[in-house]
């Protein structure tokens, strides 16, 4: 494994790669090296060298970090200002079996966005701007440290995502947010998937500022301590403002239930999938209209044995199934083309995840965009082979 | 002077032809190719740059739109796509030898899903059209950039517009989900939706913000959030820039998250004050307005807690608005402020954007370069998120004033680049700061984004000559 530790060394390493002709995993942390297709690649390039903190300005909520910073050592960096990132990145070891430390880099490769996500923004949205190494081992800026910034293409937007076929990420400026001075979670018991969502639509249509919205169906409720589906809603504010929100929340919700206050925080949980932790079934992660998600679910429940739950106001289905030869793939999105949306498979041996599409299936029009894209930033086809598409 | 290229006499001689051919598509009146009609599109709001299209037309539907690209991809004739025309940057300034494709006629609202909390629109409606569609279902679309009466949402999404209240809700790539778009060879496709992130590479978070060089955008899914129960503002006075700039910095650090945080300078105060009589002291330096939403309790905590962040800076005024007509008296000064300095004299808007812990420094360079050029300066802009928008007051027609204007511009956002900030921060490039590029970005870096230009639209057929400096245009083969 190379683990340079300036990204004048990575650049160097890809350049050497490219004469080589030596395919590269990148990585940092390693905890998400499961996502995507499996990558055949001789070597291995580590961002984890790159951990310094360029920039942190607390009046200004900007962060500039190298890549390979892990997610704890920033939280603890941000937790000082009693600041925090805007996207709740999930930490996946549990979910995938793996070890290592998450870091930003990794997040920001991946997308991966947590429940806050429906009210602040996926990682794209705090991505400021970042510093990478193309596949021809160039290194190259885009964006800024601003808050606004329109000056050329959004390139950023595209290596976020882009899983390391695009380029190396060697630092990443965000936008961070201030911690508030109560956060606060409300429960309602017993909803059935339909109703929940119902719920959580009602409740994201009063001006509360909503922070996060979740349903855990019964048969997955125990992860939570319960025996009962539970739709969940964080409340965030300064103390008179939450409770005020609250009881604004309680009024709307009224003919769904009783709306109480736990004391219980259910929002980790929910943030790394942990009700689908420690098991061997195949997981997907859909990206649906809210309304259409429970209709979907119970469609894919008459078809095959599986459990799920919602997060984002029931627009992110979290779906564990049997895996089998193909992790129920092709039934998986015949209900999802249904409604339209994407499915990603999140989790599956290497074998299953060698065989079939990892990555909702693009339209032609769209693959031979994002081919030509891939061609522009890594003619070799060193980075990540394989990783977003065969 | 702003070159442009020159037009390609082959394409020119083709002009009848290639409207006989549009005409086939189109109703005759939506194909445009009369001297006198034209020169309503020979340009936006950089209108100290004019040229007369070649032609123009008036598609009402994607497939018609779909049919023009083809047409004109075969003809050779580049696309200027064209909302409403209000660009700052000359983002739809037309080429002698191009087809302006005007939206206006694509204005309706296909869809509203108050359940999802999106909007489904043509992207020829105008950004408030798109709050006022929503507004009895109390909701809105917050992206608000101060053409919004007019602007269209196809200019928004090309320039990722912003606004001024932005510094809560975002600018327009964090509120679209989903976007339709004729493709450069004429393929009608559809990017995300309804639904949020979608898979595969961001091409959504691409294409907005491309300056219409990725393919002509019809229809745009976006999100829509609730209305607040109510907002109020409170305004500062302070006896320096400096202060008034750290009182920024405290407010935002402190977390008290405000829609709105605008400042204005001296020489903005007087103008605004003299033209709407807002009350606004005339004795301060700096003056901030700040709004905060929400229930009555919630926005008199808010200014509260505001005022108390506040105060250590020692403003010499605080004007704490009581009720709606007290807000729109503070916020009169502050909208009259451009219309007021275009009574005085002609003006050119800039757009930099800068760290907030530069705001400051920034001030005081643009009072001395202001004095260098021998010209006016007032600055009026988004100070949450360190978005300037210098006012250089200059005469249009003495040839002599608007080179120095030009030049003044030109080294404000050097300045704003030095200081590690942008050359814009939501007007976008467009022929405006094309040439500036490589004081941001090194050739190098302006290449590997011109390779995903070439990926879209590798005939360069859409919007010509803008964001990129015209040489590295004119040799990119060669590259």
């Amino acid at each position: 494994m190379l683990t340079p530790d300036s990204e004048a060394d990575v650049a160097a390493a890809i350049r050497d790669a490219v004469v080589s002709k030596t395919p590269l995993e990148l990585t940092a942390g390693g905890t998400r090296r499961a996502l995507g297709r499996p990558v055949q690649a001789a070597q291995t390039l580590s961002l984890s060298g790159l951990t310094d903190v360029t920039l942190y300005e607390p009046g200004e909520l900007t962060l500039v970090v190298q890549a390979g910073m892990t997610i704890a050592a920033l939280n603890k960096l941000l937790d000082a200002e009693n600041q925090q990132l805007t996207f709740e990145p999930p930490d996946y070891r549990a979910l995938l079996a793996s070890t290592g430390e998450p870091t930003i880099g990794g997040a920001i490769a991946v997308a991966a966005s947590g429940p806050r996500r429906l009210r602040a923004g996926a990682a794209r949205d705090a991505l400021l701007g970042v510093r990478y190494v193309n596949g021809q081992g160039e290194v190259l800026r885009s964006g800024g440290r601003v808050m606004k910034n329109v000056t050329g293409y959004d390139l950023p937007k595209l290596m976020c995502g882009a899983y390391g076929t695009l380029g190396a990420i060697t630092e990443i400026g965000l936008k961070v947010i201030p911690k508030v001075e109560v956060v606060k979670t409300l429960a309602v018991l017993g909803l059935d998937d339909a109703q929940a969502v119902a719920a959580m639509s009602a409740a994201l249509k009063t001006p509360t500022d909503i922070s996060a919205a979740a349903h855990v169906s019964q048969s997955v409720s125990k992860e939570l301590g319960l025996t009962d589906a539970v739709t969940l809603l964080r409340v965030e504010g300064f103390e008179t403002q939450a409770a005020y929100r609250i009881t604004v929340l309680q009024n709307a919700l009224s003919a769904f239930g009783a709306v109480e206050e736990i004391e219980s925080d259910p929002w980790p949980a929910i943030r790394d999938v942990m009700m689908f932790a420690g098991d061997d079934r195949a997981m997907w992660r859909l990206s649906v209209k809210p309304t259409d998600a429970p209709g979907l679910v119970a469609a894919l429940q008459t078809q095959i044995e599986c459990e799920a739950f919602y997060d984002w106001g029931g627009g992110l289905i979290w779906l564990a199934c049997d895996e089998g030869a193909d992790a129920q793939e092709p039934i998986v999105r015949a209900a999802l083309n249904d409604v339209g949306g994407h499915a990603t498979l999140m989790r599956a041996s290497d074998t299953v995840r060698a065989a079939v599409p990892v990555f909702q299936p693009e339209p032609k029009p769209i693959a031979a965009l994002s081919e030509r894209i891939r061609a522009e930033f890594d003619p070799a086809g060193i980075l990540n082979p394989g990783r977003m598409r065969g | 002077m702003i070159e442009m290229p020159e037009p390609d006499e082959s394409v020119i001689a083709k002009r009848a032809a290639l409207a006989a051919q549009l005409r086939a598509v189109l109703p005759d009146e939506q194909v445009i190719d009369t001297a006198e009609e034209l020169k309503a599109y020979e340009c936006d709001a950089l209108n100290s740059y004019r040229q007369p299209p070649m032609l123009v037309v008036l598609p009402d539907t994607t497939e018609q739109v779909a049919k023009i690209v083809k047409l004109c991809a075969a003809a050779g004739a580049p696309i200027v796509p064209r909302g409403s025309g209000t660009s700052l940057a000359g983002g739809s300034l037309p080429t002698a030898d191009a087809v302006v494709l005007g939206l206006s006629r694509m204005n309706d609202v296909l869809e509203v899903d108050t359940e999802n909390r999106v909007i489904r629109v043509e992207t020829g409606i105008t950004n408030l059209a798109v709050s006022a569609n929503i507004a009895h279902e109390g909701f809105f679309y917050a992206p608000d950039p101060s053409s919004q009466l007019a602007c269209a949402i196809g200019g928004n999404i090309a320039m990722n517009s912003g606004g001024a209240h932005c510094l809560k809700y975002g600018v327009t790539t964090n509120n679209l989900l989903g976007v339709k778009m004729v493709m450069a060879d004429g393929e009608i496709v559809e990017i995300g939706g309804a639904h949020l992130d979608a898979g595969g590479y961001d091409l959504l978070g691409l294409i907005c913000g491309s300056e219409g060089q990725f393919g002509i955008v019809t229809e745009a899914t976006l999100k829509i959030l609730p209305l607040a129960e109510g907002a109020r503002p409170i305004l500062f006075g302070f006896d320096t820039n400096e202060v008034a700039g750290e009182a920024v910095a405290a407010i935002i650090k402190a977390g008290l998250s405000p829609v709105a945080l605008e400042f204005m300078d001296k020489p903005a105060i007087t103008v605004s004050e003299n033209f709407a009589k807002a009350g606004y002291p005339l004795d301060v330096e700096a003056l901030l307005i700040c709004e905060v939403e929400g229930s009555e309790e919630e926005i008199d905590e808010q200014l509260t807690r505001i005022e108390a962040v506040v105060a250590p800076f020692k403003p010499s005024t605080v004007k704490r608005s009581a009720n709606d007509i007290e807000s729109a008296k503070i916020w009169a000064g502050r909208k009259a402020a451009f219309g007021a300095i275009g009574q005085l004299a002609d003006y050119i808007c800039l757009d930099g954007c800068v760290p907030l812990s530069e705001l400051a420094s920034v001030l005081s360079e643009t009072a001395r370069l202001a004095e260098k050029y021998d010209l006016k300066v007032a600055n009026v802009f988004h100070a949450g998120d360190g978005n300037l928008h210098p006012l250089i007051m200059y005469e249009a027609n003495d040839p002599n004033s608007a080179r120095k204007a030009e030049e003044l511009g030109a080294d404000l956002l050097r300045l704003c680049v030095e200081k590690d900030g942008c050359l814009t921060g939501e007007h976008g490039v467009g022929i405006e700061k094309r040439e500036l590029m490589l004081t941001q970005f090194n050739e190098r870096e302006l290449r590997q984004q011109m390779a995903v230009k070439d990926a879209f639209d590798a005939g360069w057929m859409f919007n010509p000559a803008k964001v990129f400096p015209l040489e590295l245009i004119e040799t990119r083969d060669a590259a």
